[in-house]
């Protein structure tokens, strides 16, 4: 029997019994589309989250004190215990590497901050005017810490928005003397970053020269040291040199972490990976349950059309023709559910992207191409069982079945 | 060309084993027109059945052509009905959803013949029936004699040897049946075996031999001119 034949059998049986086919279509449809619209979701997400990541630089080294790497000793190594701290000295010892743009010391703590009677206690960050440059903080009004270096603290302060409007309303706050802890320092800028960095709303916090943050904190230590490397494929060898001048410095021990911002953006990236691909199988169980229906209905109609198959046996039909007539039909159901469904799934995405601009749908190809493939070995599996049915059914009994 | 020796074919109903053939010894030659007729329970649509290798007796042989039957699988089984043996069926069993050029073109799809040979032959059986003109039309456009003369058509388009009826006019009218009747007699005189399965005496005396059965034995088997 050519497939050409078999494949127009197959076709004939969907087309006589629209309203069974189009039933069955909407509900493998529905399965893919599926498929299709939660990844999109799921791949939206990772796109949106990783690209928040991305716009902090990827060329980015973070250099922070201590080692926290679970081999070793863990928490019994008592080396690891106390590290020693990472100074303002440790940054500058690092400009000597000629693959670093530029360097940000940064120190944290919280302060209280004062001006005209008024206080509100604020996040503090020490560090120097690289780090705006590193963030690509844009300002709102003066300059971001002017005049300040790693050495070199001059009494000047950038305040976030919600700062500026809280303790100055709407006056213009450059150029004024405010109190932070015990110093007193000159507004220099307004920031108008209303995102997030390490951790802290940018409209909430105070920037201070950190020199100043050390002194203000009373801390010998960093926080972080900020690496802004010039070529993304010198990562590594910048890595190594940080590592060798701070252990140099450091009586030979290597007691700080150098991570990429990269490894960051890489773990976060896999785990929105594994989001997605749960999110797609959960969807696919709906494509299992459309491929049970497809065995109901295929089982009724081997019961339905028991005189058509005994006829077939009787014009000489084997067994094996027979199976095969029912398996094409189920997976021409299932498979041309699926395409539907893809059609729809990528359509709906399409809408999706109009209404929410925001937000990038993006149906991975892989969901594609597993949900087609799912459709149809589901159509495959479940039309197996009534297509033997129906092969082993005994002709005579066939012919004089219901009609 | 037909041989069944000592052929039963038992049923168990129940408890009870029925005898729908009991030890049948039968010898039909070639273009002969045979009608079997009996009461129903006699056991002519289970003789009509194994000759069709549809259904397989419980003991003794069954030789078509020369070959013993007994011993044949599904598939070998089906490739005899394919090539050698025709049906015509009282209620027809065309595909609903069919043309006639397609339900006649059946058979030779089965047996994986190239579109180009099917055309040539449907055409032919079209015409050998009369029906050209309603290649395109689905059974349920057709007239019931209409639909009998489709199922003649795919019954001879594989070219058999034997075509076997049953009650082909059980589902007609007069008319209709008289056409269908002259039909399969035309294609006997070209030289189909004919056996026609009937509890109508009148179309059982048209044929040359009449096989009586009654509880599965043949009961009387005369030639009639």
């Amino acid at each position: 029997m050519r497939i050409k034949d078999i494949l127009f059998l197959a076709y004939t049986t969907l087309i006589r019994y629209p309203l069974r086919t189009i039933m069955l279509l909407i509900a493998t449809s529905i399965g893919v589309m599926a498929v299709i619209l939660l990844t999109a979701v799921g791949e939206g997400a990772r796109d949106y989250i990783t690209g928040e990541f991305r716009s902090l630089g990827t060329n980015l080294l973070i250099v922070s004190p201590g080692r926290n790497e679970t081999s070793g000793g863990g928490v019994l190594d008592l080396g690891g215990l106390s590290p020693r701290p990472l100074t303002i000295e440790d940054a500058q010892s690092l400009t000597q590497i000629d693959d670093i743009r530029r360097i940000a010391p940064v120190v944290m703590g919280e302060a209280s901050a004062q001006y005209d009677g008024l206080e509100r206690a604020a996040p503090i960050i020490g560090t120097t005017p690289e780090f705006s440059g590193i963030r690509q903080w844009e300002m709102e009004s003066g300059s971001f810490l002017p005049g300040v270096t790693m050495r070199y603290s001059p009494p000047v302060c950038a305040i976030g928005k919600e700062v500026k409007s809280e303790l100055f309303g709407d006056e213009v706050a450059v150029g004024e003397w405010m109190r932070i802890g015990d110093r007193r320092c000159r507004v220099s800028g307004v920031i108008a970053e209303e995102g997030r960095t390490v951790g802290l709303d940018v409209q909430k916090i105070v920037v201070i020269p950190v020199a100043l943050g050390t002194a203000l904190f009373n801390r010998d230590s960093l926080y972080r040291i900020i690496v802004d490397v010039r070529d993304t494929s010198r990562m590594d060898q910048t890595k190594q040199s940080i590592l060798s001048i701070i252990k140099r410095r450091h009586q030979n021990k290597e007691d700080i972490t150098v991570i990429k911002q990269d490894t960051v953006l890489q773990s976060f990236d896999n785990i929105f990976n594994v989001l997605t691909m749960a999110l797609g199988s959960i969807a696919s169980v709906s494509l299992f349950v459309a491929g049970i229906l497809i065995m109901n209905v295929m089982l009724v109609a081997v019961s339905q059309r028991q005189a058509e198959i005994g006829l077939l046996k009787a014009i000489g039909a084997k067994n094996k023709q027979i199976n095969n007539l029912f398996v094409v039909e189920a997976i021409m159901l299932s498979g041309s559910g699926a395409i539907l469904g893809l059609i729809l799934g990528h359509t709906i995405t399409q809408i999706l992207k109009i209404a929410f601009p925001t937000f990038n749908f993006l149906p991975p190809m892989w969901a594609s191409y597993v949900s087609l493939l799912v459709a149809l070995i589901s159509g495959i599996i479940f039309g197996l069982l009534p297509a033997r049915r129906a092969a082993r059914l005994d002709p005579v009994e066939a012919l004089s079945g219901n009609k | 060309m037909i041989r069944l020796e000592k052929l039963s074919r038992e049923f168990q109903v129940g408890n009870q084993v029925v005898h729908a053939l009991d030890e049948v010894d039968l010898q039909i030659n070639e273009n002969e027109y045979v009608s079997i007729m009996g009461v129903s329970g006699s056991g002519k649509s289970t003789l009509l059945n194994i000759l069709g290798l549809l259904d397989t007796p419980t003991s003794g042989d069954y030789i078509l052509s020369g070959i013993n039957t007994s011993k044949m699988d599904d598939d070998e089984m089906a490739g005899i009905r394919s090539t050698k043996i025709g049906f015509v069926f009282q209620s027809f069993h065309l595909i609903p959803r069919l043309t006639a050029f397609e339900n006649i073109e059946m058979p030779m799809i089965l047996s994986g013949i190239n579109p180009k040979e099917r055309m040539k032959k449907v055409n032919v059986a079209l015409e050998r029936v009369g029906l050209t003109d309603r290649s395109d039309h689905r059974p349920e456009q057709l007239s019931g004699g209409q639909r009998q003369r489709v199922a003649i058509a795919r019954s001879i388009v594989m070219e058999p040897d034997v075509l076997l009826a049953d009650e082909p006019t059980g589902n007609l009218d007069t008319t209709s049946g008289k056409e269908v009747v002259k039909l399969i007699e035309e294609l006997n005189l070209a030289g189909l075996t004919l056996i026609v399965v009937t509890h109508d005496r009148e179309m059982g005396e048209r044929s040359n031999r009449l096989i009586e059965l009654r509880d599965g034995k043949i009961i009387n088997d005369q030639s009639q001119k």
